[in-house]
């Protein structure tokens, strides 16, 4: 199963004045991981953004499964999971009052999966303190739990690994190993060389900003 | 483990389910978050017992001027309490994922502005015989004025809510929001402290119900809309 999920054509973005990238076009097949390089600054999370639907201040096309994108917004939604640099965790709810609410928002999920979740991340018998007690890896786990319960097939993950221990990171990266094998397709941000994920596809945005 | 990737979804089933689930998350967050709560009935409380002190004690006056001072005093705690709407869902990435869901913006956009009515336009219109004793408010404005303001509060709340999402992405959105916000709640203010004047005279009040009611509705349909595409627009900048 390797059809094209997403398709970028010459993308443009620019901000205060400064080319984040130009004409930058590439695709992403099912099956594949696609590793978004640059340094600091360079444009890594805007481009996640902008992939995702949250951020509409770019020029050029984007195709979903052969659709330009705005068209099929509500299935591009369904098929996301969309992990950013916020995580999105309520601190003054618990673990799983926080997934409870995920799973309302993704109607295909379903909620009585939350617990098995949280015992994935590792977070058993925290499920019912409020997320403001927990350490901030901890903090972040709640939000990566998500991937556990997850039926999307495109993962857009922002710096997944920040705050995470060694073990957590090695488990996260079986998953997205396992993701992939299952067809589906992860376009990520990290500063950690990912090991034993098989196939790394990098696009670098640094050489794309000197070109323009 | 993984659901196997399944092309054929259910169906969006659920909506009614993640109405519910947002509106109790919403009123369960306000409640752990005591001193939010309090805020704008104790701002509505404050003006009210200070209002006789800083101009007279004399009833006949107090009463005269009661429907207005109540109504301003409504719409101001309204007002105050708007900025943290939507505040912390975007601090903390919430208001991210729920742009990112393939259910509809405007169903969450509903029952979050639902459960900030319940915890201040609500509140305030229970408290509202309570403060028209302080005013001397005749009892015959008393129906009149909780009438009017059940009516005219969601519409506070809707419209402040439009403005509190196109301001959320600025650090100090605050000020702005009162003024984008102030001349539309305008026509509320107008027919709310009118209703209440007409019960206290002992005119019909049907005619005030009935324009604050058509904005109510007006509002409904209407400010979801613009909410949903403000705050996109908000995420995105």
């Amino acid at each position: 199963m390797s059809q094209t999920m997403l398709k970028v054509e010459n993308l443009f973005c620019e901000r205060d004045d400064r080319v984040l990238f130009d004409q930058l076009s590439f695709e992403v097949d099912g099956g594949e991981i696609v590793q978004i390089e640059g340094a600091n600054g360079s444009g890594k999370t805007t481009l996640l953004r902008i992939l995702s639907g949250l951020s509409r201040n770019y020029e050029g096309e984007i195709y979903w499964q052969g659709e330009p994108i705005e068209k099929v917004r509500e299935e591009f939604r369904a098929e996301l999971l969309y992990f950013g640099h916020q995580p999105g965790v309520k601190a003054l709810l618990t673990p799983e009052e926080n997934l409870h609410w995920y799973c309302a928002l993704h109607a295909s999920l379903d909620p009585a999966r939350v617990q098995e979740a949280l015992e994935q991340v590792g977070l058993r018998g925290f499920e019912d303190v409020p997320c403001h007690t927990l350490s901030a890896g901890q903090h972040r786990r709640v939000s990566l739990a998500r991937l556990y319960l997850s039926d999307a097939r495109l993962w857009i993950l922002d710096e997944p690994f920040t705050a995470i221990d060694k073990r957590g990171v090695a488990a996260k990266e079986a998953l997205i190993g396992r993701h992939v094998a299952q067809g589906g397709s992860v376009i990520l941000t990290t500063h950690q060389d990912l090991q034993g994920s098989g196939a790394v596809r990098s696009i670098n945005l640094d050489r794309q900003g000197e070109r323009g | 483990m993984n659901q196997p990737l399944n092309p054929q979804r259910r169906p969006a089933i659920g909506m009614g389910a993640l109405f519910a689930a947002t509106l109790k998350r919403d009123l369960k967050l306000s409640l752990r978050r005591k001193s939010e709560l309090v805020n704008p009935l104790i701002f509505f409380l404050m003006v009210i017992t200070l209002f006789p002190l800083g101009v007279s004690p004399e009833p006949g006056f107090l009463a005269e001027l009661a429907p207005g001072v109540i109504w301003v005093a409504a719409l101001l705690a309204t007002l105050l309490s708007m900025d943290s709407l939507f505040r912390t869902d975007f601090d903390d990435g919430s208001l991210e994922q729920l742009l990112l869901s393939p259910q509809p913006v405007m169903l969450v956009v509903c029952a979050k502005v639902l459960a900030h009515w319940m915890l201040t336009g609500l509140a305030l219109t229970l408290v509202a015989p309570l403060i028209s004793v302080m005013l001397f408010l005749p009892a015959e404005g008393v129906p009149g004025l909780m009438l009017s303001l059940l009516l005219g509060t969601p519409t506070l709340s809707l419209v402040g809510a439009i403005g509190a999402a196109l301001t959320v992405g600025l650090k100090r959105g605050g000020v702005l929001i009162s003024l984008l916000v102030l001349p539309l709640y305008i026509p509320v203010l107008i027919f709310g402290t009118g209703a209440v004047q007409a019960a206290v005279t002992g005119l019909p009040l049907d005619g005030y119900l009935a324009l604050l009611g058509a904005l109510l509705a007006l509002g409904t349909v209407l400010a979801p809309l613009a909410i949903g595409a403000a705050l996109r627009i908000s995420v995105s900048g």
